[in-house]
């Protein structure tokens, strides 16, 4: 069997370490699957940057540009190299009007989120 | 007058709590199927056994483990399949597609992938061709099997022998075993198998669908000379070889599969097409083709089944509906999923497949006859020399002036990789933007003095 370092011959696209994979402020028209190594989602505001999360293998990321008209709200960064497949917008959208199912995964991940930030905020407050 | 026995829950036609799926095939269709109704079912809190009856292990190199197919996954497949947590590892993916070379006699064009990324995956649905000497991949079809295994499903390694209804349940047997009774039986057995005559027995209309060969052969040239000489390009070929329909070269790890889709293949026109200059220029100067390589002619289908579901048994993949000539894995995905949620969700009975599978079925039907359109289209374009060389300029000058419109690209692109629906591609291909541009093309390829100019 193959060794598993990345190939570069497989699917999706390799990111150097400390390449960004999309920046905050851009305009999503994409998502993203991690298919190998780490990927670091940050924030950015004057010159200083916050580490949100640190995102593995089979992760979606980007996930909120498919659903909603606003620009990335957090910048993706590799961690080592890593491979991403990308996801297009247009084409997904089309596919979850005939299989409103695909989006399960999706809904799951942003659930799991959404929980995260809940117990984050009352992890400040308290 | 009210019954003093109502039907139990098994009874009416719906997967409950212990209810049994049998799935014959554990190919794509099958594998999709195993894992999305274990999927469904968690998803419903419904506790249901599936087991899949495969004789072949996929595992194995050609002819054994083999499913004869040019092994292409498409990237909008690719893409669903990510978005469903199905990721293609490495170890399964012998190389990503990033752009196709069409070859015609007037020249070649290289048609890069609309991302700057591969999506498309070149796999073996076995462990490779009869005279694989290492192993340095896995199967496509093991892998599927594995993930439905993963969820739960139960694999059969036995041939079926037998079906047929008691009292109004499928029963299966395999060779030297007791027969077995399921709440639903899934036939995915490909349009190949022999367990199709199987369902011929069975007395609910199912016929199956209309088939055609082609020719898939795997020529061994090594890892490093596929990719300096073939790259990470699928090479497609629109020759004017009397009943050659279309031709692809898929670069694979160590093997290029040459693919012919046309009518009765034969050695003449196997030959005619290995021997063309256009093969010639991309293969190795010293290439001589060897005609023991491993080789098939499996059928496809180009018509959809007539009745393909009935009270507790539908088919799934090729043996129902699939796509034409493109993109019949994804076929069995969408047939797979469909089966799968109209199982779990609205039951096993016909009237339940008719309303909620049978509509996914038509829309692929209906893009075939699109398809058929198209490919149509395409044939007349081999055969005139003049739209070979105005395709070609149209492609060239898309592919070589950077910001210009993708507009015939993007539909060879599609025709090819079979990324989009054919309704998608048909649209693409009467917009005015595009026929003016082919007229243009058109009328300079028939002019005097511009024809020996790309």
């Amino acid at each position: 069997m193959r060794k598993q370092s990345i190939e570069k011959g497989a699917l999706g696209k390799v990111y150097q370490d400390g390449e960004f994979i999309t920046r905050q402020g851009d305009v999503g028209q994409v998502m993203y699957v991690v298919q190998q190594g780490k990927v670091e989602v940050l924030m950015e505001k004057e010159g200083h940057e916050t580490l949100l999360r640190v995102a593995g293998e089979g992760e979606f990321l980007g996930e909120m540009a498919i659903f909603d008209h606003e620009v990335r709200s957090a910048s993706l960064r590799a961690k080592g190299e890593v491979k991403v497949l990308t996801i297009d917008k247009k084409n997904f959208l089309k596919r979850i009007h005939i299989d409103p199912s695909l989006a399960f995964r999706i809904v799951q991940t942003m659930s799991q989120r959404v929980r995260e930030l809940g117990d984050e905020v009352a992890r400040l407050k308290g | 007058m009210a019954d003093s026995n109502p039907p139990s829950r098994q009874d009416q036609l719906e997967l409950v709590d212990g209810s049994r799926v049998a799935v014959i095939g554990g190919g794509p269709a099958g594998s999709f199927t195993s894992y999305f109704l274990l999927e469904m079912a968690e998803r419903a809190d419904l506790d249901i056994e599936v087991e899949i009856y495969e004789p072949r292990d996929f595992s194995c190199p050609a002819p054994g483990g083999c499913n004869m197919c040019g092994g292409i996954i498409s990237e909008t497949l690719v893409q669903n399949l990510a978005a469903e947590g199905i990721n293609l590892p490495d170890t399964v993916v012998q190389r990503g597609i990033e752009s196709y070379v069409l070859h015609m006699d007037v020249g070649m064009v290289r048609i890069e992938t609309p991302v700057d990324e591969k999506r498309i995956a070149a796999v073996y649905r076995g462990a490779g061709p009869r005279d694989i000497q290492v192993r340095k991949w896995g199967s496509f079809d093991h892998h599927l099997e594995g993930l439905a295994e993963a969820r739960g499903a139960k694999v059969t390694r036995g041939r079926v022998m037998e079906i047929s209804m008691d009292n109004g349940r499928p029963s299966i047997s395999v060779k030297g075993g007791e027969p077995q009774a399921y709440d639903l039986l899934v036939a995915a057995v490909g349009v190949n198998s022999p367990a199709l005559k199987l369902f011929k027995e069975l007395d609910f209309g199912y016929q199956p669908p209309e088939t055609t060969k082609t020719f898939i052969r795997e020529y061994f040239l090594g890892e490093e000379v596929i990719a300096e000489i073939l790259g990470d390009s699928m090479h497609v070929f629109l020759l004017n070889i009397p009943r050659l329909e279309f031709a692809a070269i898929i670069p694979k790890g160590d093997y290029a599969s040459v693919c012919l889709l046309g009518e009765a293949i034969d050695k003449d026109l196997v030959d005619a097409f290995l021997s063309s200059d256009e093969v010639r220029g991309c293969m190795p100067d010293d290439w001589a083709p060897d005609p023991r390589s491993c080789q098939c002619s499996p059928k496809i289908a180009v018509k959809g089944a007539i009745q393909p579901y009935g009270d507790r048994i539908v088919f799934v993949g090729d043996c129902g509906v699939t796509r034409l000539y493109k993109d019949g894995i994804g076929a069995a995905y969408k047939t797979a999923k469909a089966c799968a949620t109209t199982a779990v969700f609205e039951g096993v009975s016909e009237d339940a497949f008719r309303r909620h599978y049978a509509p996914i079925l038509k829309t692929i039907l209906r893009d075939n006859a699109i398809g058929k359109v198209t490919f149509s289209a395409t044939k007349l374009v081999q055969m005139m020399p003049f739209a070979r060389r105005a395709m070609l300029r149209m492609t060239q000058k898309e592919q070589s002036i950077p910001g210009r419109h993708k507009d015939i690209s993007q539909v060879l692109w599609d025709m090819f990789t079979g990324s989009a629906a054919y309704m998608e591609i048909f649209t693409r291909a009467i917009h005015p933007r595009f026929l003016g541009r082919l007229s243009w093309e058109l009328l300079a390829a028939v002019a005097p003095g511009k024809r020996s100019q790309p």
